[in-house]
């Protein structure tokens, strides 16, 4: 059983106006609409609750003014919730003082920004051991540290360059370097690679998913981007109107869109795509115990099965780690699971 | 029908003057204390520059030229020099970089922490800014009377008149500077823990120091211009000629001295506008 990282409870951020008012507004059941009319204060995040587990990739997904570069912001108090708990290791942070603040950024959590925000007067080494010259470590021990994440990223040789000297990929290297040096439990990550052309962005979520296989961390990623959420989410957060719409894993999410907005999102992604093996299961066939024959694990991918598929006669087995078979995949339930995905990203178009 | 006259119906000369004579009456010693230590510090600063031989001095500000801008401007440096030693005008001019010098230090003393702390605290931004419009923008002539009246004639109440006057630009550059940085960049040093002086010193001032040193090099242009006007009360330098060629309508002595303040100028103007384009701070205005 995974253990929770993150709970957040009940959390509110409200920007301008007196902030004891709105809350009593929003408590008794008021609209933020109705709220910006009255008291021109703007509700940013609204009674959101959900929680992060320790190791996993934590995508909040949402359109721009959502709420969400507010609530990763709430999460590293760059920005005080107006109300709510954040339980971060079973401490409540909202209640931390400056110190105990300073103190937690150091050693728990880093970040890594849209615009990736180096100190272009610090080389690429500077910039990397940011965070452990902030914290006070050694020159000496800082610069090792940072020369190792360097080299795990592949920018070891660029060490003693600026910033303005290299690629934007790159540059969000060095982003990603800086937040890694400081070792973090967890780490926030805000649109971190949308500044990027869709070839490097995918390449940085290459880096991202082998660090991770490397040393998991607990990370939260911000994205507008669904593919992206897909791609490297172990779950994914949905978020409208300072709202969390939606929770759930990728394909929880794919199969079972809590509303429009949420089914919007997907109208120019082609979702089966991201089938795994569980879901091509044939519903009309019961599942097997015990035969012999070729099986796959529940999250095979798509292409995957479908190379299993190639030129068998017999149905593929799905079976889980106890070799449990969970049901069968044939031709046709394939076939009739990716046109059905087809005809629903159509469809919204 | 009789005109209504408005002449002193709002005596704010009056009062102006009656405050200037109650400070002068209750804080002489505070102004005394001030004045000497201005007046300690310009000296050594004059001291040490008449101190250096002029082709010491000429070799000093030529090969500063060549490391910053090249060769070309270090011939212009050594024709620039050549030319006010030649003149006569060496010593006057030495003494003008004197006062320019001190002014300027005084100046960046106060208006870069006034400036951080205007960039820092919207409340003091708003107060400081109609201060900094009044200081710029009253006739610099008009300074030279208090100034005179606290500290006396001679140098002291020329560089303080020029402070007033040349404060205004390193404030403003210090303020928007650091007003320019990226919010993110700013967020980054929070987000890594950085307390209020960590980021002002490993996060601020580095990145606005382009703007900064634009400031600098406003500063002494202007605590240049000025130090030629205080000749007026005294405080010597290539201002005393400027003054004397007006007052005796000689042509000749106007334009001699004047080319040596504009050859002044424009080697200080050259030299201190570089410094603000470091390889790294030349990769802070492409922004990161």
């Amino acid at each position: 059983m995974q253990s929770a990282k993150i709970v957040v409870k009940n959390l509110y951020k409200v920007f301008g106006g007196k902030s004891s008012d709105v809350m009593r507004m929003l408590k008794s059941g008021a609209h933020k609409d109705e709220i910006f009319k009255q008291t021109g204060s703007v509700v940013g995040v609204n009674d959101v609750s959900f929680s992060v587990q320790e190791g996993e990739i934590f995508v909040l997904m949402g359109l721009s003014g959502s709420g969400k570069s507010t609530l990763i912001r709430l999460i590293n108090r760059l920005m005080d919730p107006t109300d709510g708990q954040i339980i971060l290791d079973g401490q409540d942070i909202t209640k931390f003082n400056y110190k105990q603040l300073v103190d937690l950024r150091r050693r728990d959590m880093s970040m890594v920004f849209q615009s990736f925000a180096l100190m272009p007067h610090r080389s690429v080494l500077d910039n990397a051991a940011f965070g452990l010259e902030i914290a006070g470590v050694d020159r000496k021990s800082r610069e090792a540290r940072g020369m190792e994440v360097l080299e795990q990223v592949g920018l070891a040789p660029f060490a003693h360059k600026y910033p303005h000297e290299l690629s934007g990929g790159m540059q969000q290297r060095v982003g990603l370097v800086r937040a890694l040096a400081v070792n973090p439990s967890l780490m926030l990550m805000d649109e971190a690679f949308s500044a990027l052309d869709p070839l490097k962005r995918s390449e940085m979520q290459d880096i991202l998913l082998k660090l991770q296989r490397e040393q998991r961390r607990t990370i939260f990623f911000v994205s507008h981007d669904l593919e992206e959420a897909l791609r490297i989410g172990t779950r994914i957060a949905i978020m409208e109107g300072g709202r969390l719409v939606q929770v759930g894993t990728p394909q929880e999410i794919i199969e079972n869109p809590a509303d429009d907005y949420v089914r919007n999102f997907f109208k120019s992604v082609d979702t089966s795509r991201y089938l795994q093996a569980k879901d091509l299961i044939e519903v009309n066939h019961a599942p097997h115990a015990g035969r012999p024959g070729l099986h796959v694990p529940p999250s095979c991918s798509l292409p995957d099965v479908l190379q299993q598929l190639l030129g068998q006669t017999e149905p593929l087995q799905v079976r889980d780690d106890q070799g449990q078979c969970l049901g069968l995949i044939t031709p046709s339930s394939v076939l009739s699971k990716i046109s059905q995905h087809r005809l629903q990203s159509t469809a919204t178009h | 029908m009789a005109e209504i006259s408005t002449q002193d119906m709002l005596p704010i000369g009056d009062w102006v003057n009656k405050i200037i004579h109650f400070m002068l009456d209750h804080n002489a010693g505070a102004f005394d204390a001030i004045g000497n230590t201005i007046d300690w510090f310009a000296t050594m600063v004059e001291f040490l520059l008449l101190g250096i031989p002029p082709l010491v001095m000429g070799a000093i500000f030529a090969s500063i030229g060549l490391w910053r801008l090249g060769w070309k401007f270090a011939l212009f440096v050594c024709a620039a020099l050549g030319l006010i030693w030649a003149t006569g005008f060496w010593g006057q001019t030495i003494a003008t970089l004197a006062l320019t010098l001190s002014a300027t230090c005084v100046s960046l003393l106060l208006g870069v922490p006034v400036g951080i702390w205007c960039a820092r605290n919207k409340l003091v931004g708003m107060l400081v800014r109609p201060v900094l419009d009044f200081m710029q923008t009253m006739p610099a002539f008009v300074y030279l009377i208090p100034a005179a009246m606290f500290f006396g004639l001679g140098r002291v109440p020329g560089i303080l008149a020029t402070v007033v006057f040349a404060v205004p630009p390193a404030v403003r550059l210090t303020s928007l500077g650091i007003r320019m940085v990226n919010k993110e960049q700013v967020e980054a040093g929070h987000a890594f823990g950085c307390t209020s002086w960590q980021l002002l010193f490993k996060v601020q001032l580095p990145i606005a120091l382009p703007s900064i040193m634009a400031g600098v090099n406003q500063t002494i242009m202007m605590a240049l211009s000025m130090v030629i006007i205080a000749s007026m009360v005294g405080a010597g330098g290539l201002g005393n000629d400027v003054l004397a060629s007006i007052q005796r309508l000689d042509v000749g002595l106007g334009f001699e001295s004047g080319l040596a303040v504009v050859l002044l100028a424009i080697i200080l103007d050259r030299i201190t506008e570089s410094f603000g384009h470091t390889p790294t701070t030349r990769a802070a205005e492409q922004g990161s």
